[in-house]
């Protein structure tokens, strides 16, 4: 009983290299200011992979369709903006809501099922609203876009700049504020439970955890932050396009989670962080054939590091300990 | 302390600059994913117009920086317009394959005061949307509302319009229906595709069912034309009895070779072929060919005019890059382009040019797009509109 | 208005064989192995840029083309098991995905490097060309072709399970693996063959579809949504599975174009949704 709590006591408390990685996200603003869009689009990237987070390594729940709350929530602050409403918190907000309501109403559905049935329901819900978007042009302009976003600025104070650096620092915040929040939720009772249901599904109704109920709010609950990233988006570009919404999207976060190590909390950010900027730069080195280098990188990252960055670098640290 | 630092770390970034040397161009392209072939076009026809007139002007060298958006992603294409102004110091923005992209790129330009040549983009609307803006590929109102008049004035009264479920097919459609119906035509019935549509078949079926006097097609280059084209061969469509009526893009190159005899009597209404017959056109197609080992296509043409513009409007600035005074020199520009003359129309900064209207025929042994009527000097309808 | 419906009908379920071509070679090895190996769409294309390079620049006939294309794409399947795959048997499912995406990758970039971006022209012989003029309606001649072969494969399939020892040895290790090994069945022989197999029929299905929906070189991201719904809504490790799955979205798909064409691409996933909440192992699923 002792050793049980100390364990969990020692997963709480925050360890001196998360301080040094959360000062590092500070770095961008001083030593590389023309890069703070860029900086901006990971870090909303990070917040979106740390929502499938939620669902994917602590609930085993796995999404190919994660991207659909991510486009109702762009959407919403999107629409938000152009009819009038461009304050950006409120908008945040009511988007992350909306998102969450979505999610909630699809999780009915979701926790029913699991294995391939469960990925390919979450494809197809996923495609069905990309395709309801494509049609509805009158309300999202269809394969154009929105247009006539307008944002004013953060507080009244702070202009969304074309370095970027209003930003930055409005994704950077919101993306700790949602980490703190779910880092609580993860070590909660909570989130053992969840985790309980990741590992064996079966038995844990056996020990009285209502596993669907469960599934069902950090499903919500993740619906909520991807809702959040999405509008941080949305107000942060003052673009929005089906893209959003689209199965390329739900790919990617996939990939960045899983190369970053799922069910670890960072992964999802350290994932992000390394894909991104290595797109970037195989983008900018080599236009046409970016994706022969990421793919190459996908394929030594599962060999040398299985389970992810993360997972690797554990499992090296235990074998050298 | 924070800002000091910013200016410090800005400061630093800049001194790298010898901008004054140099003329950077940032061109922002589609060069992976699915609409990378046509990327890859606009940009050969760019590089066609430097290798032709050397890449010095006004005694400064001229560089392109390239960026690749991937797709019609507008986040990333403003944030590498953004990157391009503010880190790598260009002086004009190029490019822009993709609507979505044209479009969040030109607040920058508006923001930034940087000239943008938009070079295949066909939205009306994009052009509106910065004021340092020119357009040098062609506009879907421009074609298809001059197809669609021309159609009714040639004795084809009846049509079934078949576009696919996205923003250029709701604009063709919309553009087309418009001026039939306004020259006296009836539209008889319209179905829309889904954009990933692989099998034509019910779709023409159902329009064979009607059996209109013509067909109006509308669908993005790529797999589509040869396999709509084979679905009209199989289903039995008569094309000497219902038109075929097309844009230039289901009758591009690749299609025709696809779809052999199933192409012919395809009539079509597009700005250029690279079969087109003048000598600048023929000259331009052999260097292209020289260069890329392929034919230029209006993706192409779309770039090199563009270059041609960048080109004219510097020589008029003497090297002056900046935006008000690039606009002003880029307004009203009149040459003759491989395509046929063309020009810069001074209030809407957007492309005028000749409309050709072809028929698919046999030449030899190759199916071509030969050109029997055209109609000159045509402005972009819906920008006229917008002037009210 | 019957004339329509049958042609509809056909079209839809010459579209679905196509499909079923495609998706048998993973429903069969998901099954068996539980190895998600999303480069399957890959091996299709690689079967596709065989057919185009032998038609196009060494003049060979467009039928001789086929079998090289099974073969080609059956002997890179075999390669890429042997020195890849095998390791990754141990490895979770997550990381199988994030591989075979990374593959995926690959092939695609190879495929743009070498054969450029464009869309890949292919010569049919006239014969397969055209319609066929069959009680008063009128056939697509290379359908009628696509669905025989697809049918053909269908048969020696079911007849190589039902009635051959290693299709004895095959449905053992698909309906459980431990106990197949037990009773000293070389599961992972068997599997290599089936791998094998199933990615011939892969390249095979890429090699016909170019005539029908065209080849670039990002095909095996295109068609690899297509082949996964067939592989869910069939079940895994089931030919039978396959083919009905594709037939049943193939003829559902064309028929909602024609009599509901608003609807367009909605059908296919909601009868795809619509399916897996009756029966989420798939119609002939096991688990």
């Amino acid at each position: 009983m002792e050793s049980a709590s100390r364990h969990l006591e020692a997963q709480i408390r925050w360890r001196r290299l998360e301080t040094v990685f959360w000062l590092c996200t500070l770095l961008p603003f001083v030593a590389a200011p023309a890069y703070l869009q860029l900086a901006s689009q990971i870090a909303i990237t990070a917040l979106f992979a740390l929502s499938l987070d939620l669902i994917l390594g602590y609930a085993g729940i796995v999404s190919l369709g994660h991207a659909a709350y991510f486009g109702v929530g762009a959407y919403t602050a999107g629409l938000l903006a152009k009819h009038g409403w461009g304050e950006p918190l409120s908008g945040l907000l009511i988007s992350g809501i909306l998102a969450g309501l979505t999610g909630y109403a699809t999780s009915h559905i979701i926790v029913r099922f699991r294995h391939l049935a469960l990925i390919m329901l979450t494809l197809g819900l996923g495609l069905l609203l990309y395709e309801a978007a494509n049609s509805a042009s009158w309300l999202t302009g269809g394969a154009d876009g929105l247009q006539g976003v307008r944002i004013r600025p953060l507080l009244e104070m702070f202009r969304f700049d074309l370095y970027g650096r209003t930003a930055y620092a409005y994704s950077l915040v919101v993306l700790f504020a949602c980490f703190l929040i779910s880092r609580r939720i993860i070590h909660s009772p909570f989130g053992l439970a969840l985790r309980g249901i990741r590992e064996n599904a079966l038995r844990m109704p056996a020990i009285g955890a209502p596993s669907r109920a469960h599934l069902r709010k950090v499903y919500s609950i993740a619906a909520i932050l991807a809702g959040v990233a999405g509008a941080l988006l949305a107000q942060t570009t003052e673009t929005v396009s089906l893209e959003v919404l689209s199965f390329g999207r739900s790919a990617d976060v996939l990939v960045i989670l899983i190369l970053g190590g799922a069910g670890r909390l960072y992964g999802g950010l350290l994932g992000a962080i390394l894909y991104m900027v290595a797109r970037d730069q195989f983008s900018g080195m080599n236009p046409q054939y970016w994706y022969f280098w990421i793919g190459l990188l996908l394929v030594a990252v599962v060999m040398f590091l299985p389970n992810g960055i993360l997972g690797g670098l554990a499992k090296f640290l235990q074998r050298s300990t | 302390m924070l800002r000091l630092l910013t200016m410090a770390g800005l400061v630093c970034a800049a001194l790298p600059g010898h901008a004054q040397q140099t003329i950077r161009i940032g061109m922002i392209n589609v060069l992976s994913g699915q609409f990378a072939d046509a990327g890859i076009q606009m940009e050969n026809g760019a590089r066609t117009y430097m290798k032709q007139h050397g890449d010095t002007l006004a005694g400064k060298k001229i560089e392109i920086i390239r960026r690749d958006v991937g797709g019609p992603l507008p986040d990333v294409a403003k944030r590498h317009a953004q990157e391009l102004v503010v880190r790598d110091k260009v002086d004009l923005l190029a490019g822009f394959l993709l609507t979505p992209n044209a479009l969040a790129a030109a607040d920058v330009s508006a923001e930034a005061k940087k000239f943008m040549v938009v070079m295949n983009a066909a939205t009306s609307i994009i052009i509106s949307k910065s004021p340092y803006m020119v357009r040098t590929s062609v506009t879907l109102p421009q074609v298809m509302e001059t197809f669609g008049t021309w159609a009714v004035k040639n004795g084809i009264k009846q049509s079934y319009t078949m576009v696919t479920d996205y923003g250029p097919g709701h604009d063709a459609e919309a553009a087309f229906q418009r001026a039939f119906k306004e020259a006296g035509g009836s539209i008889v019935g319209s179905v829309r595709f889904p954009v990933a549509n692989p099998d034509f078949s019910a779709f023409v079926q159902r329009a064979k069912d009607l059996a209109p006097q013509s067909i109006y097609v509308f669908i993005p280059g790529g797999a589509q034309p040869a396999a709509l084209g084979k679905a009209f061969a199989e289903r039995g469509i008569d094309k000497k009895r219902t038109r075929i009526l097309g844009s230039g893009e289901t009758t591009a190159e690749a299609a025709l070779k696809s779809m052999g005899e199933a192409a012919l009597d395809i009539i079509t209404a597009w700005h250029y072929d690279y079969k087109l017959d003048n000598p600048l056109n023929r000259e331009f197609v052999r260097e292209f060919s020289a260069m890329h080992g392929r034919n230029p296509d209006f993706f192409s043409i779309g770039g090199y005019d563009g270059m041609h513009v960048i080109y004219e409007a510097l020589k008029k600035t003497g090297g002056n890059t900046d935006g008000e005074a690039l606009i002003a020199a880029a307004r009203g520009m009149k040459w003759e382009s491989p395509r046929g003359p063309m020009s810069i129309d001074p209030e809407t900064r957007d492309v005028v040019q000749t409309i050709y209207i072809r028929r698919v025929q046999k030449v030899g042994d190759e199916y071509v797009n030969v050109p029997f009527d055209r109609i000159e000097n045509v402005k972009d309808p819906a920008g006229e509109r917008r002037k009210k | 208005m019957f004339a329509s419906l049958a042609g509809v009908l056909f079209d839809g379920f010459a579209y679905g064989m196509l499909l079923f071509l495609l998706s048998v070679g993973l429903s069969v090895t998901l099954g068996m192995m539980n190895f998600v190996n999303l480069a399957h769409c890959s091996f299709a294309m690689i079967g596709g840029y065989v057919a185009v390079t032998l038609v196009n620049s060494f003049g060979w006939p467009f039928l001789a083309s086929l079998p090289i294309a099974f073969l080609a794409a059956a002997l890179v399947s075999i390669v890429l098991e042997r020195a890849l795959y095998r390791r990754l048997y141990r490895a979770t499912d997550l990381d199988q995905c994030l591989f075979t995406i990374g593959i995926v990758f690959i092939s695609v970039a190879v495929a743009a490097y070498f054969y450029g971006t464009v869309q890949q022209p292919i010569s049919t012989p006239p014969y397969l060309r055209g319609s066929v003029q069959l009680m008063g309606m009128s056939f697509a001649a290379y359908r009628l072709f696509l669905i025989v072969t697809a049918l053909a494969i269908a048969a020696l399939l079911v007849y190589a399970l039902e009635y051959t020892r290693f299709g004895a040895q095959v449905r053992a290790a698909v309906d459980n693996q431990r106990m197949a090994r037990g009773l000293g069945i070389d599961v992972d022989r068997a599997f290599a063959v089936t791998f094998a197999l199933g990615g011939g029929l892969a390249g095979l299905g890429g090699a016909l579809a170019i005539e029908m929906v065209g080849l670039d070189h990002a095909f095996a991201f295109t068609y690899l949504v297509y082949v996964l719904i067939v592989v869910a809504v069939g079940g895994l490790g089931s030919i039978g599975g396959s083919f009905a799955a594709a037939a049943v979205l193939g003829i559902s798909d064309m028929a909602g174009k024609y009599y509901f064409p608003w609807l367009g691409a909605f059908l296919i996933y909601l009868v795809m949704v619509g399916i897996l909440m009756w029966r989420p192992a798939g119609l002939f699923g096991k688990r």
